[in-house]
């Protein structure tokens, strides 16, 4: 038994294991000193997991963009951070134009929707010429060079628009309809008006784009394309075109979350989009890269992991401003999963290696 | 469709459009203005100018090239330079826009200073815009001209050019090392002007350069074929020699360059160690190592622990103490963070190494360690290395020690890439499933070139600790990472005299040129993406080992006295 | 290349299948192949050869089954251990290391029989440089022995394709086996080049004295060559046997002609 065992797997497997029991051990134990300590009671932990939900719905949304794309080329758009970035950014200048108009005060929910869309159709044009200029070009090279490329373009567009914008942080404006908590239905709910808010949008947006790749005629293409190129393309899908589809598809979805994550957090510059690519990059393969319902839960669980992770595990740790240590959470738990479970929590289509 | 007719004047607007957006690109990110200070020419051409004109030269150039494959040479200079004309338009449209409505709100750069550079010394905009559209056609028709021009010459233009560009922008530099020699000041007064170039210098260069290109051009410069020629006894003595020679060289370097060439150097040295060390682990393993900057944390850090004498004191170390410490931490983290990444998809092991550098990155800058390792506020009052009595205090002396670190680090790198290691590593870069096939434990070979990587990482991380005497967080960031990934790719991955070449031009000239900081990552970024669509072997490639000597003489060692396989055949 | 023999036959497979989720690309498979032999393994596109070559190799893990190499068990190892047991191949559509010298690509076929390390390059010990010279001998050896002489130092993607194809037999050669499994390897060649391929593999046995276990599709090729023949068919044995009690099997004649004919049309067009 244990002969048969080892023959498969040598010590870095063992080693590999004891990493991640380790941690798991110290998840346990961290968690169950915060709880039994009684440090925070239950509405804390409530308002923890709602903003972890309005932010992992952000993350969510960009994950799409890394999951249609993956599922097609197979390559990680690194530089879909900076396609969330081009929108929201962009889209910060009309803002203060309405807000100083007054326009916002008066019919902010057009003004909403003004914001998304300007943010939706500048993350599509960066997504587009992005697939024209440094992708494209690159089909069929080996796996590394079209991401080199993707990393090159992710930091081109990120020094871009600091040049061009300015590198100080920018605020977004206020929307004051959208200030406190939730009152609906003659009462008041434990969730902030905007959290709301954002967590219907991005949920909205989410069964669009399930119903645009199940149903459309567009969407079946692209999945014809993600199983089989050359087959889709004997079957007269316009292969090239489904992929510019799929990147401005993407796009569209990181300039709604961008809108969105300007709702929630107010500030923007020229980097914000890095570390949330990352994450939803993260929470991409967590849900399994290429399934799109996937990036979504794992959109989700992700923003609520790192939204209770701090207090909840490290705390208990005895770990100092636990804060600080927030993307450590994220990145870990991206570890976490390449070796326990690399397809991801809701599987991976692809097949056992051919030779 | 007739071919004749490809080439139209549709064309030429598009050509033209793109110019005239690339140059907006140029002008609204802020590079015209931010180097329209530094003068290439005297009182005539500015680094800001050569970048709002550069985008018309080179579609005039792409245009012609185009259009004289299919069209007669009098169509393609004159589309040349309606290229030029059309991408003027686009410019002279932004000035008029600028001009007029207030754009600073959203694009921070149009400043009435921009307006005042875009004016190009015209009083009036009409005036600004006639020598913008002027000029742009004349540009144009620059770029198609040379496009026209055998290859010969325009290569012998193309280094004379690069030649006068490189010592317009070193004028400082010059000035700073030699300025004070009494053989310079002659030289200085003939090639520099108040700012930049004389006219007289760089007509001197521009013809040095050529003549040198053409010299090398016409075969007659071919020292490697020469010795190659050579009976063996001859060609040791003539190795031995060059050997000697450059070595004499690298050593006197500091002494006659200075202290602020040799801090340059120095720092492009430490990046050459990390090269050569991310060079084993991308370009020889085919990992993509992103986060390659943590294990040169850990080298600095540790040295900076070991070693302080500040606040954070701990066992007070000497640097030579805590320095194969250090490089085995880096290595021991690289084992460490190599089990569990190494069984992943090369995309993959990218992101999360990637992860594991901000995790890094994190953990330094938290309260959590921040008894042990300062925090945001870092490390201070880290002694400079000494043998004996001689104190390594300046970059003069701290040269010797990057020196030395790039040589052991060199020979560690040059021995493994040709052994049976070396070869496992690129068969594994080209086709893992296969090296298993054949034979090659994956994860162990994919871990001895991490560690090795790590442990290069490690030494430049403790010399910079040493270097610096302090070290702080921010030092530490991606940016690390990505520009030693860059070095290596123009370089060519791979190549181990790529890693020389790349560091000299990425981390050396951004040194030259301190308004070009801004930009630094920008021209990176667009480098990277440049490279991998353009040329992606690099400037320097790997050579195929042999293959240019391969005919005669199968084993001929390259310039190394000691040849791995001398005595076969 | 003398090893000693520990039983009559070097490979033996016992029941080996191979899933696929639903479909079972091998079933049931078992054969003996004798030392000394060239045996083929032949069948109708699609029919599980080269799926049975992965699983012989490792690269894929058997459903059920074991494989026997000269006595031991190698079911369920890595394949870099199978290879030192003594197994080396070469793939269907080519697989070289394209961006190393042919050269290069022959000496890491040798990398399971040398030793040398991390340590022993840096420091450029005696042993590693005996070893590394010897290796380059064998390797110029095998080069010239495929026929490659003259071409050690081109890169393997800028060799034509039949050359590729002797490049990866000496690569496999290399590695010092005991069994060698050739995937197709006159996949994409014309009649003259299938015809001196086909002399190539009857000299392998005769000149190195090791074994090969050979897949083809085409039947004819492997007719002329074999000591016993395997026909498979939808991942089973239909048909096993000297060549001549194969080719008058009315299974197989069913199995190529009836299905299989369509088939083969196409993979000679293609070719
Ligand atoms: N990795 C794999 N995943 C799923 N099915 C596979 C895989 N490899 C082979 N198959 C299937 O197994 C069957 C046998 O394939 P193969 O062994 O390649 O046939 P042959 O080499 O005889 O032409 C085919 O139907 C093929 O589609
Ligand atoms: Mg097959």
């Amino acid at each position: 038994m244990f002969h048969r065992f080892m023959r498969r797997h040598d010590t870095t497997d063992i080693v590999m294991w004891l990493i991640g029991f380790g941690l798991l051990a110290a998840v346990i134990y961290g968690s169950f000193v915060t709880l039994s300590s009684g440090k925070y009671d239950a509405s804390v932990w409530l308002d923890f997991t709602i903003f972890g939900l309005a932010q992992g719905s952000v993350y969510a949304l960009i994950a799409l963009g890394y999951t249609l794309v993956y599922g097609i080329l197979f390559m990680i758009n690194f530089a879909h951070g900076e396609v969330f970035t081009g929108g929201v950014f962009t889209a910060y200048f009309v803002a203060i134009a309405l807000e100083n108009s007054g326009f916002i005060e008066r019919h902010w929910v057009l003004s909403l929707l003004i914001l998304m869309a300007v943010a939706m159709t500048v993350s599509v044009l960066v997504a587009v010429v992005l697939e024209r200029i440094a992708y494209r070009p690159l089909r069929g090279a080996p796996r590394l060079v079209p991401l080199i490329t993707a990393i090159g373009a992710s930091f081109f567009l990120q020094y871009t628009y600091r040049g061009i914008y300015g590198s100080g942080i920018k605020t977004y404006p206020d929307f004051p309809a959208l200030d406190g908590k939730l009152n609906m239905f003659g009462r008041e709910w434990p969730i902030l008006t905007v959290q709301a808010l954002v967590i219907v949008v991005a949920a909205l947006m989410m069964i669009f784009l399930y119903w645009y790749v199940q149903k459309t005629k567009a969407g079946k293409a692209m999945r014809a394309v993600a199983e089989d190129k050359e087959a889709a393309a004997l079957m007269g899908i316009d292969v090239d075109r489904v992929i510019v589809n799929t990147f401005a598809l993407g796009g569209s979805m990181a300039g709604v979350a961008g809108i969105l994550y300007a709702l929630l957090f107010k500030q923007v510059n020229a980097f914000m989009g890095f570390i949330p690519g990352i994450k939803a990059f993260t929470a991409a393969v967590l849900g399994g890269i290429g399934n799109v319902p996937g990036a979504m839960l794992g959109g989700l669980f992700l923003g609520i992991v790192e939204s209770l992770g701090p207090s909840l595990i490290l705390d208990g740790l005895g770990i100092p401003s636990p804060y600080q240590l927030k993307d450590a959470i994220a990145f870990t738990l991206l570890v976490l999963v390449l070796i326990f479970r690399p397809s991801g929590i809701m599987g991976e289509r692809l097949s056992e290696k051919k030779a | 469709m007739d071919k004749e007719l490809k080439f139209s004047w549709s064309e030429i607007l598009k050509f033209g459009a793109i110019a005239g957006i690339v140059a907006i690109y140029v002008i609204l990110v802020g590079m015209v203005e931010a180097f329209n200070d530094r003068y290439i020419i005297s009182e005539t051409v500015t680094l800001g100018q050569i970048a709002l004109f550069s985008p018309v030269f080179l579609l005039g150039y792409f245009a012609a090239d185009k259009a004289r494959q299919i069209k007669s040479t009098g169509f393609a200079i004159l589309s040349s330079a309606l290229v030029g004309l059309v991408g003027g338009i686009f410019v002279a449209a932004l000035l008029f826009l600028g001009a007029n409505i207030n754009m600073r709100a959203v694009f921070l750069n149009v400043s009435p200073d921009l307006l005042k550079i875009l004016h190009l010394g015209q009083e009036t905009m009409l005036g600004a815009i006639a020598a913008n559209l002027i000029i742009s056609a004349i540009v144009g028709l620059f770029g198609g001209l040379f496009a026209l021009t055998p290859h010969k010459w325009s290569n012998a233009l193309l280094v004379g050019l690069s030649i006068v560009l490189l010592m317009g922008i070193m004028q400082e530099l010059m000035t700073i090392t030699f300025g004070s020699k009494d053989w310079y000041k002659p030289i200085g007064k003939f090639i520099y002007a108040q700012k930049g170039l004389s006219w007289g210098g760089a007509i001197l260069f521009l013809i040095l350069g050529a003549a040198y290109s053409l010299w090398r051009g016409s075969g007659k410069f071919r020292p490697a074929a020469k010795v190659a020629k050579m009976p063996a006894k001859q060609r040791m003595t003539v190795s031995l020699t060059a050997w000697a020679l450059g070595l004499i060289i690298l050593l006197a370097l500091p002494k006659f360059l200075g202290s602020y060439p040799s801090e340059i150097l120095t720092t492009v040295g430490i990046y050459i160690i990390m090269g050569l060390g991310l060079n084993i682990v991308v370009g020889f393993a085919g990992l993509l190592d992103l986060g390659y900057v943590a294990f040169f944390a850990i080298g600095a850090y540790t040295v900076g622990v070991l070693t302080t004498t500040g606040k954070l004191a701990t066992v007070g170390w000497s640097f030579w103490m805590a320095l194969p410490i250090a490089v085995f931490l880096a290595m021991f983290a690289g084992v460490l963070l190599g089990i569990p990444v190494l069984k992943m998809r090369g995309d993959y092991l990218a992101i999360v190494t990637l992860g594991f550098g901000e995790i890094i990155r994190v953990l330094v800058l938290s309260d959590w360690l921040k008894p042990f390792i300062g925090g945001a506020q870092g490390i201070l009052q880290i002694p400079k290395p000494h043998i004996g009595g001689f104190v390594f205090k300046g970059p003069q002396q701290m040269y010797y020690i990057v020196l030395a670190g790039i040589l052991l680090v060199g020979y560690v790198a040059w021995r493994l890439r040709d052994a049976r290691v070396g070869r496992a590593w690129k068969a594994m870069r080209e086709d893992e499933d296969v090296a298993e096939a054949m034979g090659i434990h994956l994860v162990s070979t994919k871990l001895m070139a991490f560690a090795t990587g790590a442990a290069f990482a490690g030494l430049a991380g403790a010399i910079f600790a040493a270097k610096l005497g302090s070290i702080f967080p921010q030092s530490f960031n991606l940016i690390v990472s990505i520009n030693v990934l860059s070095l290596i790719i123009v370089g060519g991955i791979g190549s181990l005299p790529g890693v020389v070449v790349g560091a000299l031009i990425l981390v050396g000239l951004p040194e030259l040129l301190r308004e070009f900081a801004d930009f630094r990552m920008l021209f990176y970024g667009a480098l990277l993406v440049a490279m991998m669509l353009v040329k992606p072997e690099g400037f320097v490639p790997e050579k195929t080992h042999a293959r240019e000597l391969s005919e005669k003489e199968p084993f001929a060692p390259e310039i190394e006295p000691e040849a791995p396989a001398r005595e076969t055949i | 290349m003398t090893t000693e023999t520990k039983s009559k036959f070097i490979l033996e497979t016992v029941h080996v299948t191979k899933q696929f989720g639903g479909l079972t690309a091998v079933k049931d498979l078992s054969i003996q192949v004798p030392q000394k032999s060239i045996y083929s393994v032949i069948g109708p596109n699609g029919a599980g050869k080269t799926t049975f070559f992965n699983c012989i190799t490792g690269f894929y893990k058997v459903t059920e089954g074991d494989i026997i190499l000269d006595g031991e068990s190698i079911v369920g190892l890595r394949p870099d251990t199978i290879v030192k047991k003594g197994i080396s191949r070469t793939y269907q559509n080519i697989r070289l290391f394209q961006n190393l010298t042919a050269l290069e690509n022959v000496m890491v076929g040798h990398h399971p029989r040398m030793s040398a390390g991390w340590l022993g390059a840096v420091l450029n010990t005696p042993h590693t440089r005996s070893e590394e010279r010897k290796t380059r001998e064998m390797a110029m050896e095998l080069l010239a022995f495929v026929g490659l002489k003259g071409y050690e130092y081109e890169l393997a993607t800028n060799l034509p394709y039949g050359q590729q194809r002797r490049l990866e037999i000496a690569r496999a050669l290399a590695s010092e086996p005991k069994l060698l499994l050739l995937d197709e390897p006159t996949a994409g060649m014309n009649p003259s080049e299938t015809e001196e391929m086909t002399e190539f593999i009857d000299n392998l046995r005769k000149e190195l004295g090791i074994t090969v276990l050979l897949i083809e599709h085409d039947m004819r090729v492997v007719m002329s060559i074999s000591d016993i023949i395997t026909v498979l068919d939808y991942g089973e044995k239909i048909a096993e046997g000297a060549p001549d009690d194969v080719r008058a099997n009315p299974r197989v004649i069913e199995a190529y002609l009836g299905r299989g004919a369509a088939t083969q049309h196409e993979t000679q067009a293609a070719a």
